[in-house]
């Protein structure tokens, strides 16, 4: 397959602080396309990459706010309203005891979405990639750290990439190539 | 090191010293191996002896399981005034075991405690089937499970009545449930990225497609890595509140009610401290055995074993001084019942369990106060032991409270048969069943948290805040 379609091309970094500088290159160039692949968690690399705060805690106290109330209203509705029975003298609107039970609702309610939400917005549950196509996904999932820069950015060029990680001190470019497609 | 020639200076990009990135990457790469080495080999002997007994274990959970609900609980010790028996002392021994793991895991990592790293994996695991154990003690109390869903959740039924919210046993439900279901998605999240790189490891190909289904497509992107953190963060952020209520809402089963000895207000921090002794104690002793088996004293070292002994110290000193308050609250109090209660506790029938408890909860741990044998862990290993032993009794001396109520004429010794024990045995049996399969295909320790702690693992410049 000697005219596969380029998807990408990715640079391998060994250690943090090249990734980081590279990172801040390609954000300075202007690329839109274009990811960090890393082993773990680096530090000050979502400010290099110049990423917008992630709204998954609005997610979280949203979805625990809807949660509680919800069972706050469940449990006024089925002990005051549907079928009220008085126990131990007290009111059958009895708010405090039914505080335990808001709460747990509203943890299970945040967790619940707090689960989704990471699902949904770090788009897990795809198993097609370049990188999992081309065998590079083993070297930045165990110690290496990728810089991605992806074909459908209108500043890409296969040799202006290559130049732009050539710069930033990059040993390691490799070119991403589309999947074999089995319907072509 | 060789001073760099003076003309490299005026390079733009950082002076990367090569050497000191080569060190890195070994270092990961070792990190990777060294944890996931117990996944890739064929399990040992010593492994499989030790499944086996624990199947055995199981089994005979089982059979108790099943002759009890053939039978009815009248199989059980359980009388008149002894409505609990073992099986609530054994749910709520088991909830306790499980908080170890939610505090190191979720606690700790907002206390941005390091050293919790290489061990919240294995503490969450354990919490996880510590729940899943303690869930069937409940469960089976109902004597017929399959309609306990009815009793234990508000679902319509011909009868038209709903189940009563103002009772602590329908608390229960919902923190121990939401407890376990919170517990399996943090645990689940911080298992994605370790799952992805098991994936990308494993040479077989059934072992590709089930780590790779498991590891729902993880790349290791940074704009996912982003989210990432933040949900990890939210749910340690939840945990920590949940963990406190769940045996809050525990101790209000036996709080709010009016036997004498159970109705106090020092009960819930009571327990929950009670749970963290009982749970590190747990957490130690399957660490302990786990690190030397798996050889990794390096990742997992006399350093954290110690730290995790002065926890274990300073939640005895809380569970002491809750013993002490109670029997002094019971004397100030001046309500004869009380009184009674704790002298009978002390000196009744099952004295000796009182006994046992504060020997091994109270008396034993204080020779964590030397430095020696906290860092002995043959020492730390007999005690670790023992603190879970007397956290047994404990339970069951609250438990015992039951025997001597306000009216002699009901008063009724409690005698365990041998469904009690074998349900008590067999649940050991399912606990360490789930967790040797556990060790055996998932990595025991968090490779990607253990990564980024690694020397050299983060931005030399760009570390901010």
């Amino acid at each position: 397959m000697s005219d596969r379609k380029v998807v990408g091309i990715i640079g391998l970094f060994d250690d943090p602080d090249s990734l980081i500088a590279a990172a801040k290159k390609v954000r300075d160039t202007g690329y839109t396309k274009w990811d960090c692949h890393t082993p773990y968690p680096v530090h000050g690399l979502d400010d290099a990459m110049g990423l917008k705060p992630t709204p998954m805690p609005y997610i979280t106290i949203t979805a625990g706010l809807i949660g509680g109330a919800l069972a706050m209203y469940m449990m006024y509705w089925m002990s005051a309203v549907d079928y009220p029975v008085r126990i131990g003298g007290k009111p059958y609107f009895s708010w405090p005891a039914f505080v335990p039970i808001t709460f747990e609702a509203f943890v299970l309610f945040a967790g619940l979405a707090t689960m989704g939400g990471m699902i949904v917005l770090t788009k897990l549950g795809s198993w097609a990639s370049p990188l999992h196509d081309n065998d590079v996904m083993g070297e930045v999932t165990s110690s290496r750290m990728g810089v991605v820069l992806d074909a459908d950015d209108e500043k890409f060029g296969e040799d202006s990439a290559r130049d732009l990680l050539g710069e930033v001190g990059c040993q390691d470019i490799r070119v991403l190539y589309a999947a074999d497609d089995e319907e072509a | 090191m060789n001073p760099p020639p003076p003309d490299s200076s005026t390079l733009e990009e950082p002076v990367v010293d090569s050497s000191r990135a080569a060190k890195l990457q070994a270092d990961l790469r070792k990190l990777d191996a060294d944890i996931q080495a117990p996944m890739e080999s064929f399990p040992t002997q010593r492994w499989l002896g030790a499944f086996g007994l624990a199947q055995i274990g199981a089994v005979i959970f089982l059979i108790t399981f099943v002759y009890t609900i053939a039978r009815g609980i009248g199989v059980w010790g359980n009388n008149n005034p002894v409505g609990w028996g073992f099986a609530i002392t054994n749910f709520v021994f088991w909830i306790g075991i499980g908080h170890a793991g939610t505090l190191i895991s979720a606690i700790l990592y907002l206390l941005r405690q390091k050293w919790r790293t290489p061990i919240a994996r294995f503490a969450e695991a354990m919490t996880i089937f510590a729940v899943i154990v303690a869930l069937q003690f409940p469960l089976v109390h109902t004597g017929r499970p399959w309609l306990a869903a009815y009793w234990l959740l508000p679902l319509p039924n011909a009868n038209n009545i709903w189940v009563n919210f103002r009772s602590p046993l329908l608390w229960d439900v919902f923190a121990v449930s939401t407890y376990a279901l919170v517990s399996i998605m943090f645990w689940y999240t911080g298992l994605i990225p370790d799952l992805a790189a098991a994936r990308d490891r494993a040479q077989h190909r059934v072992r590709k497609l089930v780590y790779g289904i498991l590891s729902l497509g993880w790349k290791g992107s940074n704009r996912a890595w982003q989210h990432y953190e933040k949900a990890y963060l939210l749910f340690a952020g939840l945990s920590t509140p949940l963990v406190l209520s769940v045996h809050s809402v525990v101790s209000f089963d036996f709080a709010t009610s009016v036997i004498p000895g159970w109705h106090t207000t020092i009960f819930p921090p009571y327990f929950v401290a009670g749970a963290v002794f009982s749970g590190f104690a747990m957490v130690a002793t399957l660490i302990i055995i786990m690190r030397k088996y798996f050889k990794l004293q390096h990742v997992i070292t006399l350093d954290h074993l110690d730290l995790m002994n002065r926890i274990v110290l300073v939640t005895s000193l809380m569970v002491g001084y809750a013993y002490m308050m109670e029997l002094f609250i019971a004397w100030y109090s001046g309500v004869v019942f009380e009184r009674f209660a704790f002298m009978n506790r002390a000196m009744g029938s099952y004295g000796w369990a009182y006994a046992i408890m504060v020997t091994c909860n109270v008396i034993l741990p204080q020779l964590l106060w030397f430095k020696k044998i906290r860092r002995t862990i043959k020492f730390m290993f007999i005690i670790s032991i023992f603190v879970n032993i007397g956290m047994w009794f404990e339970r069951f001396v609250i438990i015992m409270a039951l025997h001597r109520d306000y009216l002699p004429s009901s008063w009724h010794d409690f005698t365990p048969t041998w469904v009690d024990y074998g349900m008590l045995i067999g649940s050991f049996g399912l606990f360490f069943t789930l967790l040797l399969l556990f060790c055996r295909f998932l990595p025991t320790v968090a490779i990607a948290e253990a990564k980024m702690d690694a020397p050299g693992a983060q931005p030399t410049g760009g570390h901010h805040e």
